[in-house]
């Protein structure tokens, strides 16, 4: 089970506190209308499933309720950093070679 | 089962308001509730006897999500000076009087008990007198207080209540 | 005292004796004894049958490691544990257990005839063999045949039938530093680390008593040790509980046994407790493994590892035979030869491979008599049920091996050298090294998040003492032979498997693992790895490291499913949510169903009425009177803040700007893609305030939906939600009698139809308590839903039962809801809808704001293939016979005997008998159902074709004028 540190709450949980929920900087269209039936597809289903870290967003369900978001490295699924919703993903140093 | 001294008793009929608001709405909900609204998230106030009239709870559980709990008869005198106080701030308070029941587990087994199935550290460094969190206890969502090093306050859904107790005394038949 | 004892010293109580049963057999064996240690203390070597050949086997080792002494402890029909080792299982006053996989018994098995079909069982015994035969197809022949016989053939323990009807317990815990092993390495880092009295630590072991290899010595450090520790307030110190699993971040899972060794143990005490420990670091402390010599007949009866030989002897006081031979690669062994001597038991030779063996021990041998043959191997083994000779080979310098003398023994004790314990920190994934010098795998860097430190034997720091040593099969004059040299013992592989696997082109490890089952199941390789990767290396003539390694998993040693289930189960398995109205609904003798979590009362049957003729009761006083309805398990959700309206205007297909206040509007929510994944009402409270209803299933959902677009896609708006589902009680009172049985019972809203419409809600009071009460019907007759505050609604709703039933009415359940939505068309979320409907589809069309730029699901809903003719749309459909009730999820095609493979037109969702038509009614989705009205299409099912007719999907009040009334 692994620990996970809500930047809202500042305090390291179980994940069984938490849910996640998809990929993180996917934005909407703000004018979603305009957008091509590709472009909309693109939006909507088209995901990166990368040997590495991921960004990600996670839902503190059972704890302060909120979403934020969260680079997880998905080979040692260790978390390296979190960040609250609408941050940018903060500038990693390169990753170390496990 | 193993004698405790550790006591799980249900809360008196409370009146509970859930309140969402920005730090300054925060500030004036204090004034006229009677008891400053804690600052820190994760953080439970109170004042008075539990139960008795004129005691006031105030639990910070989101960045902007406050609890407030007072004894059921002065449920409606509460709500109407905070709305009145409230009025034009942009804010949020519905009541949930009913949405949840209250329990409170005193007792040297108190933590040992919490752990049988809620993951946090209970110990006094990791969980100190004061905090206060949702968190999930085996499977359900709950609510845990920490009023003394041994006096917890637990809030849980209504329709969970009995599936929390029923729980609690399992984990009792391990107090060995 | 036994011949099998020695005169003193051990751990066990000499002076209280414990009878016990093994095959029904009655023994005695002492305070402190093992099953095993007891069993070897009346002579009992032979405790079970191998895997596959049913091969007579012995006790090999003294600890977890064990892979031949699987037995099965019997309390009680429910209290019957298999495959557990001998060599851990505590004795208590009473004990009966039986040995495993032989039938009739266990010195008679006719399995055995195994061993001469075993030409046929070598690797991949399973893939070759049962392939046919081909009239059953291959699966069938599998599945039917031979699986079952292979089953019963080769297996192990047989899991109990009755119920377990003990108590397992669950504990979190949380610690900075966790040690697993309480052997000297282990308890001096407790000691430690305990040291900071801020430092959290606690000990584990799988053993009764702590100590490991110093319990051989009975050491007065290790009584110290275990004092200090005691004494420490920081310090939980735990017995008899086995680290099965290292999971991510310091996660570790313990299980420890708190009454399996008691001879009555209470019913109220749990059997065993788990432990999910959060270590900030955990130490390792887990010692080694003794390996095995790969020799021909190295399984038989009497043929022991030597350390195990040694602990036998020193902690249990054990003269595992009368006359013994010691083969080995590695100094130890020499330890275990002198205890024997020790013990009074005869020494026939010491074998050992190495040219020059260290010269005090090999002078401390000759000195007490004990021949010492080096250069030399065992190369065969004579005796049935327990070995009564060795063979001896002189390993000449060109590495030809040249069998010479018999010698006679009951006993062997083995020693390859040693192989540190890494399971957990390989669980841990942590990265293993290869050691050339000592031969071993032994723990290397951590893996990301993880912090462990490996102290003692299984950091791979061996004294010099326990160097020695040798992978793979010892050499044999034999190469070809028949004789099997066992390289796995609990699943029966020999080194000739190996080298098979390696021939027919199974180069990896990971292939030859799968193939041969060397290192599977519960034994996880513990005595068997190195061998095999030894014996692997020399096949594909590649040095070790470069062969690979496969992954240990968890758990290091089987745990009970009871523990995993703790108190989860029967009554507890899941939270049971019941409404506040539930025990009224209980005495009314409501039948209930799952919703989720919640139960539902389904139908009221009266006595002697059948669910059909209940329902239909239930129907018709909807349609003719008023029905009662307990609605409470309805998501609901309070919306408040300035910008709440935009906001359910962004979310919902509907519009809400102009929604008045005291007004509802039925509201269709759709995901992005533009499929409908919810339906409810939403009410206006006041101008920022409303009360929004969803699906039961849906609460929870929908709320982690709104809360997402909340904070994160439009955090400008000013909304706030809470759920209040478990705020209120909500009770349907529908039917033409409606308002007469409300009227009377309300306080502070006018009732009039004109005053209060269909579609509005006001707050009052009824039957003295405030309510939110809302016009509106999902049954298609006039209907209120009436909301009070939980606590009230089990006060409420004998009241409103009392007036519906003066009113000549009834209560309803699910089942008639269902029934009476149906008959006007009233969709269900999940039922008519599957993830693949626009609300057009549905025929909600019209619920869509026409004026807003945008919605979530505007633009999904927009996609050329969401607006393509040909869609599947919702219908009804009337089966032309007027008596056939349809199967919910048939298939619709247009002809009654569809070509093979060709596609469905739709499916049936609802189906249900109309008491209100009196005939059959079902709802689908037929593609182009909407232009289909009037054709006549098909139901195939498995009794022929069912003729159905296209019709409008609102069967009753078409007009909707009962709405109104």
């Amino acid at each position: 089970m692994l620990l996970i540190l809500c930047p809202y709450c500042q305090s390291r949980r179980a994940e069984l506190e938490f849910r996640n929920v998809g990929a993180a900087h996917i934005s909407r269209p703000s004018d979603p209308q305009t957008t091509t039936d590709a472009q909309w597809g693109e939006f909507l289903y088209q995901r990166d499933n990368p040997k590495g870290r991921i960004a990600e967003r996670w839902l503190h369900i059972h704890g302060c309720g909120r979403y934020f978001n969260a680079i997880r490295d998905t080979i040692s699924d260790v978390f390296v950093t979190t960040y609250k919703s609408g941050e940018p993903p903060p500038a990693m140093p390169s990753e170390a070679k496990p | 089962m193993p004698d405790s001294a550790t006591m799980l008793t249900n809360a008196p009929p409370l009146a509970r308001f859930v309140l969402r608001a920005d730090a300054e709405t925060t500030i004036k909900a204090g004034a006229v509730y009677g008891l400053d609204l804690p600052l820190t998230i994760n953080q439970g106030a109170s004042k008075g006897e539990r139960g008795k009239p004129g005691a006031r709870v105030a639990l910070k559980l989101g960045p902007d999500e406050f609890w407030l709990i007072v004894p059921e008869a002065e449920g409606a005198g509460v709500r109407a000076l905070l709305d009145t106080a409230l009025a034009g701030c942009v804010c949020a308070l519905v009541d949930v009087s009913h949405r949840q029941v209250g329990f409170v587990l005193s007792g040297p087994d108190a933590a040992t008990l919490l752990s049988s199935g809620c993951p946090l550290d209970f110990d006094l460094r990791a969980f100190p007198l004061g905090m206060a969190t949702r968190s999930v206890f085996d499977k359900i969502e709950f609510m845990v207080w920490r009023m003394a090093q041994d006096v917890f306050r637990i809030e849980v859904a209504r329709s969970f209540g009995p599936y929390f107790e029923a729980m609690i005394a399992e984990a009792r038949h391990d107090l060995v | 005292m036994s011949r099998f004892r020695t005169g003193a010293g051990g751990r066990i109580d000499r002076a209280r004796g414990i009878n016990f049963t093994f095959d029904g057999r009655l023994y005695t064996g002492l305070q402190g004894d093992t099953l095993a240690s007891a069993l070897l203390a009346n002579g009992v070597h032979l405790v079970g049958r191998s895997f596959k050949y049913h091969r007579p086997r012995g006790i090999l080792a003294s600890g977890a490691e064990e892979p031949n002494a699987l037995v099965t402890v019997m309390r009680d029909a429910g209290r019957t544990t298999p495959n557990l080792r001998a060599t851990q299982v505590e004795i208590y006053e009473g004990l009966a257990a039986k040995s495993q996989n032989r039938w009739p018994s266990l010195e008679f098995d006719l399995g055995a005839v195994n061993a001469l079909a075993s030409p046929l069982l070598a690797s991949g015994f399973y893939y070759k063999t049962f392939m046919g035969p081909r009239f059953l197809g291959s699966n069938k022949a599998w599945a039917k045949l031979y699986e079952p016989l292979i089953r019963r053939a080769a297996g192990l323990g047989r899991a109990p039938e009755a119920p377990d009807p003990d108590r397992y317990a669950r504990r979190y815990a949380h610690c900075e530093v966790l040690v697993v092993g309480a052997g000297e390495a282990g308890l001096r880092a407790a000691l430690d680390a305990s040291a900071d009295p801020h430092c959290r630590v606690i000990l584990c072991d799988e053993q009764a008593e702590m100590g490991g290899w110093q319990l051989n010595a009975g050491s007065d450090d290790l009584v110290e040790m275990l004092e200090t520790l005691g004494a420490r307030p920081n310090v939980r110190l735990l017995a008899r509980t086995q680290a099965f699993g290292v999971y991510a971040q310091g996660a570790v899972a313990l299980a420890q046994r708190l009454t399996d060794h008691l001879a009555a143990p209470s019913p109220e005490t749990p059997r065993e407790r788990l432990w999910q420990v959060r270590a900030g670091e955990i130490v390792l402390a887990t010692g080694a493994i003794e390996r095995p010599l790969v020799f021909p007949g190295n399984d038989r009866p009497g043929v022991m590892l030597a350390g195990a030989v040694e602990t036998f002897a020193n902690r249990y006081g054990i003269r595992p035979g009368e006359r013994a031979v010691v083969a080995t690669t590695c100094n130890s062994a020499y330890g275990a030869a002198f205890a024997l001597k020790q013990a009074g038991v005869d020494l026939a030779a010491i074998i050992d491979l190495r040219d020059k063996p260290d010269p005090a021990l090999a002078a401390n041998a000759l000195k007490a008599g004990i021949p010492v043959h080096t250069a030399s191997v065992i190369v065969g083994t004579e005796g049935h049920k327990r070995v009564r000779s060795v063979r001896l080979g002189k390993v000449e310098p060109c590495g030809i091996v040249k069998s010479t003398d018999s010698i006679a023994c009951d006993l062997v004790a083995m020693s390859g050298g040693w192989v540190p314990s890494v399971h957990l920190f390989s669980q841990s994934r942590g990265k293993l090294a290869w050691n050339g010098e000592t031969g071993v795998y032994s723990p290397g860097k951590d893996a990301p998040g993880q912090k462990t430190r490996s102290v003692g034997l299984c950091s791979g720091e061996f004294p010099a003492d326990m160097r020695g040593f040798h992978n793979g099969a010892l050499p044999t004059p034999d190469e070809k032979g028949a004789a099997k040299a066992f390289v796995d013992f609990q699943n029966d592989v020999t080194a000739r498997d190996i080298r098979l696997a390696a021939r027919e082109g199974f180069h990896s490890v990971e292939h030859v693992k799968r193939y041969t089952t060397t290192g599977m199941a519960t034994d996880q390789g513990k005595t068997s790895n190195m061998n095999a990767l030894g014996i692997l290396s020399g096949a594909l003539e590649k040095p070790v490291p470069d062969i690979g390694l496969t992954t240990f998993r968890q758990p290091y040693t089987p745990v009970t499913f009871g523990i995993f289930a703790g108190a989860n189960r029967a009554g507890l398995f899941d939270p049971v949510r019941k409404t506040p109205a539930h025990a009224g609904a209980d005495a009314l003798g409501g039948v209930f169903e799952d919703v989720g979590l919640w139960k539902r009362a389904h139908h009221f049957p009266r006595k002697g009425e059948t669910m059909h003729a209940a329902v239909n009761r239930e129907c018709r006083a909807v349609r003719e009177a008023v029905g009662l309805f307990d609605a409470s398990t309805l998501g609901k959700i309070e919306l408040v803040g300035p910008d709440a309206a935009e906001f359910l205007d962004r979310v919902y297909v509907n519009s809400f700007a102009k929604l008045g206040i005291g007004r509802c509007r039925y509201a269709v929510l759709t995901n992005e893609a533009g499929y409908v994944i919810d339906d409810g009402v939403v009410a206006r409270l006041a101008q920022d305030r409303f009360h929004i209803t969803t699906t039961t299933g849906g609460a929870g959902r929908v709320f982690a939906m709104f809360e997402d677009y909340l904070q994160a896609e439009w955090p400008e708006l000013r909304a706030w939600q809470t759920s209040i589902t478990e705020q209120f009680a909500t009770f349907a009172i529908q039917g033409p009698k409606a308002r007469e049985v409300l009227a009377p019972l309300v306080e502070g809203i006018a009732m009039e139809n004109e005053a209060f419409p269909h579609m509005a809600m006001r707050e009052g009071r009824v039957a003295g308590i405030p309510a939110r009460v809302f016009r509106m019907s999902f049954t298609g007759e006039a209907g209120y839903e009436v909301n009070v505050p939980a606590g009230e609604g089990a006060r409420l709703w004998p009241v409103l039962l009392d007036a519906v039933d003066k009113a000549g009415g009834a209560v309803y359940g699910t089942e008639a809801m269902h029934v009476l939505r149906a008959e006007k068309g009233y969709i269900i979320v999940g039922q008519e809808t599957d993830g693949t409907m626009t609300p057009d589809d549905v025929g909600l069309g019209w619920a869509i704001g026409k004026g807003k730029r945008d919605f979530v699901g505007k633009r999904g809903m927009m996609r050329t293939d969401l607006i393509a003719p040909g869609r599947k749309q919702l219908v009804g459909l009337e089966t032309l016979d007027d008596k056939t009730v349809l199967e919910e999820g048939a298939q619709i095609t247009d002809t009654p005997t569809p070509a093979p493979g060709s596609a469905a037109l739709g499916h049936v969702t609802s189906s249900y008998w109309s008491e209100a038509l009196h005939r059959p009614i079902a709802l689908a989705v037929v593609a182009g159902g909407r232009g289909r009205m009037g054709e006549t299409l098909h139901v195939p099912m498995p009794g022929g074709a069912i003729p159905v007719r296209v019709v409008s999907p609102v069967f009753h009040d078409p007009e909707g004028a009962r709405l109104h009334a």
